[in-house]
């Protein structure tokens, strides 16, 4: 079965990725193809199999609280975009307080 | 002398006897990377300054008499493995710009063992991919043929050491990236178990596949390397607390009496008859040398493994992914308003492939499809895993050839995503498992190498070390060089 437009484009936006109308049709031929090869994952009897998440057997991991140097503010904004006075510059994120 | 196809043993010798110093050394590879690059297109960066001053400092401290065996040998670093200061790009577009404020534990360690870092290696845009053209700045060429793919994605890598621009390289694996380009490049490549050697600082791919892990001309190299990088770090929670063994002290070339077993579904349909020769004839060498050998082992989930990894893989990519939003690093483009702006910075920062995985991996979690793909792909992880447990209680380790082809030719399966996903079919049912695999170049087919891949129980490296080991020094198809 093949995608559809509207699943590759309901897909893009639940990842918040934009999408040209090319990739959208590109990646709905190439991805049909790869979801019709999982189909062979249907011959294992996976009743009472549990699922391995990682490869090695973990449980928690702890470890003791210790304070400790950071990284400084300018070493983290280094990278940023954009910033102001110390922060990461965003966009508005609620509507009407674009100020 | 010619300094730039120097193993690190042979390089240890001639700075310990003072022969040679780190400085001639970096120099000759700085000379033999400006030499090469323009043919091959192995680093993102080339780091000569860095280099030179830590050559330097190498240099004071062989003469103090406090080194390592890495001390002051030239080494290139995958670019996704995080370098304080140095630019770590994963071949993105995305991360083009980035210089980490830190670097990785395996990067760390080996600055305490005195290395000369001489650059950061192209790969598959954040490692997704088999053949370096996934690269978002230019592709990578096999030194072979450089009309071929070097493979992925690890590519830079392993063309730096296949072609004397580092002595040694460190890259990672999820699928395959270190042991198929390995393969593909005639050089030595190991995926340690997981959890063997930390992925603080490795650039998050798929968190419960990935491993970081050495390429080499010689496995007696790789051994070297991984007595400096492997070990317990607690800023990764998911290394293994079990002490770091000297892995020299496996270089013992016997195999007498080994119990070996060569999964016959690793012989895929469409596999070169030139590669399956190559194979044959290398496990009929390690009969020879002593080992037993049971040609008709059966893995039969060995089917189920590429679909349960391009699951599981892109879902996790999916979710390690969603940092890239444009505000705290990397690309960022404007939109009309913020979530405008963050899908228009990752659907221009993001090259095809990684769309795809993305893609990918989001249909897999989405509500109405998690159990019929990513969970059934979990439990089908379970099935492959137990595969290979009940198969080492009757074998000490498994042959198998790294991968059913020889390099293809660059531009043959990029715009094909499930033949190029076909390429890794001998190598991601280890990540899948955890379990390590060590490729050796193990013959030539139509003047191109052929690994041979070596699969052991979980940390049981030195297993496969001395398996390798053996071999090379049975073989010499680890000392041909590529005509450039």
């Amino acid at each position: 079965m093949k995608l559809s437009r509207e699943q590759v484009m309901t897909i893009a936006a639940l990842c918040r990725m934009k999408l040209s109308e090319e990739e959208v049709e590109r990646f709905r031929d190439q991805l049909s193809a790869v979801l019709e090869s999982f189909e062979v994952l249907q011959e294992c009897d996976t009743e009472n199999v549990p699922p391995t998440a990682y490869p090695i057997p973990l449980r928690n991991v702890t470890r003791e609280d210790r304070a400790a140097p950071s990284f400084s503010q300018s070493d983290i904004l280094a990278n940023a975009p954009r910033q102001e006075d110390g922060s990461f510059r965003v966009k508005a994120v609620l509507e009407g307080e674009g100020n | 002398m010619n300094l730039h196809y120097l193993t690190i043993g042979q390089a240890r010798r001639l700075l310990a006897d003072r022969e040679v110093s780190s400085v001639e050394l970096t120099k000759s590879m700085l000379e033999r990377i400006s030499a090469t690059e323009d043919k091959v297109h192995a680093f993102v960066t080339v780091t000569a300054d860095e280099a030179l001053q830590q050559a330097e400092a190498a240099d004071r401290r062989l003469a103090s008499g406090e080194t390592t065996p890495l001390t002051g040998i030239p080494v290139q670093i995958k670019d996704n493995i995080c370098t304080r200061g140095i630019s770590t790009t994963c071949s993105s577009k995305m991360l083009q710009n980035f210089v980490p404020p830190y670097d990785a534990t395996v990067v760390d360690k080996l600055n305490a063992a005195g290395m000369v870092m001489v650059g950061k290696g192209n790969m598959d845009e954040f490692a997704m991919g088999s053949s370096n053209e996934h690269s978002a700045f230019f592709t990578t060429c096999n030194p072979w043929d450089l009309t071929r793919v070097p493979g992925g994605s690890s590519g830079g890598p392993a063309v730096g050491v296949a072609c004397g621009e580092a002595v040694y390289s460190l890259g990672s694996d999820t699928g395959g990236s270190i042991r198929q380009p390995a393969g593909f490049c005639g050089v030595v490549g190991l995926k340690p178990t997981y959890g063997r050697v930390s992925r603080y600082g490795l650039v998050a791919f798929a968190s419960s596949l990935d491993q970081i892990g050495p390429l080499t001309r010689e496995v007696t190299d790789a051994a070297l390397v991984m007595n400096a990088i492997a070990g317990h770090d607690p800023r990764d929670s998911t290394s293994a607390g079990y002490p770091v063994p000297d892995y020299t002290a496996s270089l013992v070339p016997d195999i007498k009496g080994m119990r070996l077993g060569v999964p016959r579904e690793y012989f895929v349909e469409g596999m070169q008859d030139g590669v399956r020769r190559a194979i044959q004839d290398a496990i009929a060498k390690l009969e020879e040398l002593g080992a037993s050998v049971d040609w008709e082992v059966s893995l039969p989930h060995t089917r189920h493994a590429l679909a349960a990894y391009y699951i599981i893989a892109p879902s996790e990519a999916m979710a390690n992914l969603a940092r890239y939003d444009g505000v705290k690093y990397g690309f960022s483009a404007d939109g009309e308003d913020i979530w405008d702006a963050m899908e228009r910075t990752r659907g221009l920062g993001f090259g095809p492939e990684v769309k795809r995985r993305i893609i990918l991996g989001t249909y897999a979690l989405s509500a109405g499809y998690y159990d019929a793909y990513y969970l059934k792909a979990l439990k089908v992880r379970t099935l492959i895993r137990q595969e290979f447990e009940e198969a080492f209680q009757r074998y000490d380790a498994l042959i198998t050839p790294t991968s059913p082809t020889v390099p293809f030719k660059i531009g043959e399966r990029v715009n094909d995503p499930l033949q190029m996903y076909l390429s890794d079919v001998c190598t991601l049912p280890i990540n899948i498992a955890g379990i390590p695999g060590l490729s050796v170049p193990a013959g030539f087919a139509d003047g191109l190498p052929v690994g041979m891949q070596i699969l052991g129980k979980p940390f049981a490296e030195e297993t496969l070390f001395r398996i390798g080991h053996a071999y090379q020094q049975a073989t010499a198809w680890h000392e041909r060089k590529p005509d450039i």
